[in-house]
């Protein structure tokens, strides 16, 4: 049977792509941060996933005003990157896993969620960036990808806590799964950010910390914030916490955390980083 | 369950709901066009034409002139696809974080570093 190996959150701000392609890794602004990533490379070298289930949002790429699905899933046999209004250039496509990718979609909506499947899908930074931080050099890339869509973009948003079951949901899928294959869970984006109005440039590093904690030990607890709390809390677009929810539910009641990173700023945001493993 | 009918409001944050994606609507689906650099072109060729081909409202359009980010979100903005339009610019979200606060860039990426103090 398939089983969830671990989870990982990390951020996928559009700089770090650019950070990436200029090779900044040493550049005194970038160090802290790029610093926490060979960990948890290390890690999914030890662990060696088939397949990677990347729950991000996209921001404007794939998905327009007209139709804008809350949950969205990939059931394509690759996906692709394209430019986003700054001239970023196409990257090697990404493997997907269309005969899991419908397992997981026949299971979540007979357990009630009624998602998107998109045979097509073009994924932005949100889903490149984590993916190039985690395997940075694509020849060796062996892993998998479906990706997962969740809306940030219009209100409402999906509850925290409805992203939290919908993760649980898609770890249920993933258990039910008859072949052998080893999955991560990516929760991307976050943490504290606003990019719009008066209050941008808001950071909430004391939220920040707490959330890295409780994400860990206690999610249920942020499941009891409202979107507009996260807002509040967090920053317009520190509502991304629901995607760290997701991966969170995708895990066991118990899990340990094998390394976190957690840095201030990078862009406009607080960035965070974790490596969660299923207890034993 | 009825979902709240006032939430209690955030100050200098717009929350982007159905009735501004209503109102920013055309605005937004331009700026949508500006992932490819047919749009872009489009648009830098003849910024009014281009901005009458998406109907957007006379104040939208002065915004976009006026590259006011703060008047682009009061016009139903939405900054995920008004990133479009400010990466196209080559600006980044700290010259726009600046331009929103009122503050110069600098001070404005002194801010965020003092944020993890
Ligand atoms: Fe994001």
């Amino acid at each position: 049977m398939a089983r969830i190996v671990g989870g990982i959150t990390t951020s996928h701000i559009p700089a770090i792509g650019n950070a990436i392609s200029r090779e900044l890794f040493e550049d005194p602004y970038w160090k802290p941060f790029f610093d926490g990533y060979p960990r948890a490379r290390e890690w999914l070298d030890e662990v060696k996933p088939d397949v990677a289930i990347v729950v991000y949002n996209d921001h404007g790429l794939n998905f327009f005003l007209d139709k804008m699905p809350t949950f969205a899933i990939g059931a394509a046999p690759q996906y692709t990157n394209d430019d986003e209004g700054w001239g970023l250039q196409p990257l090697p496509p990404y493997q997907g896993d269309p005969e899991l990718s419908w397992h997981i979609i026949n299971s979540l909506v007979a357990d009630e969620f009624d998602i998107c499947s998109c045979q097509e899908m073009l994924v932005d930074h949100g889903f490149t960036v984590p993916m190039s931080l985690m395997w940075p050099d694509r020849s060796k890339m062996a892993v998998k990808s479906i990706p997962v869509a969740v809306n940030t973009v219009q209100h409402p948003l999906p509850t925290p806590a409805r992203c939290f079951k919908l993760g649980q949901a898609i770890g249920r899928a993933v258990a039910s799964f008859p072949k052998d294959l080893k999955v991560v869970v990516l929760g991307t984006g976050g943490l504290s950010h606003q990019l719009d109005g008066q209050r941008a440039g808001f950071i909430n590093k004391e939220f920040d910390l707490m959330c890295m904690e409780k994400i860990v030990s206690d999610p249920e607890a942020l499941t009891r914030y409202s979107i507009h709390d996260l807002v509040r809390l967090a920053g317009a677009q520190g509502a991304e916490l629901i995607l760290w929810l997701i991966m969170r539910g995708t895990m066991t009641g118990t899990v340990s955390k094998v390394h976190s990173n957690y840095h201030i700023p990078i862009s406009n945001t607080g960035a965070g980083l974790l490596v969660l493993e299923n207890a034993v | 369950m009825e979902p709240a009918k006032t939430l209690e409001p955030i100050p200098g944050t717009i929350i982007f709901d159905g009735a501004m994606a209503v109102k920013g609507y055309a605005l937004n689906k331009m700026c949508y066009t500006f992932n490819g650099a047919a749009g872009r072109q489009e648009f830098l060729a003849d910024e009014d034409a281009y901005c009458a081909k998406f109907g957007l409202t006379p104040e939208q359009t002065k915004a976009i002139k006026e590259r006011n980010v703060l008047a682009l979100l009061d016009n139903g903005g939405n900054i995920y696809y008004l990133a479009k339009f400010i990466g196209m610019l080559g600006l980044n979200v700290q010259d726009i974080g600046a331009q929103q606060t009122g503050m110069s860039v600098e001070e404005f990426k002194a801010k965020l570093v003092a944020a993890g103090h």
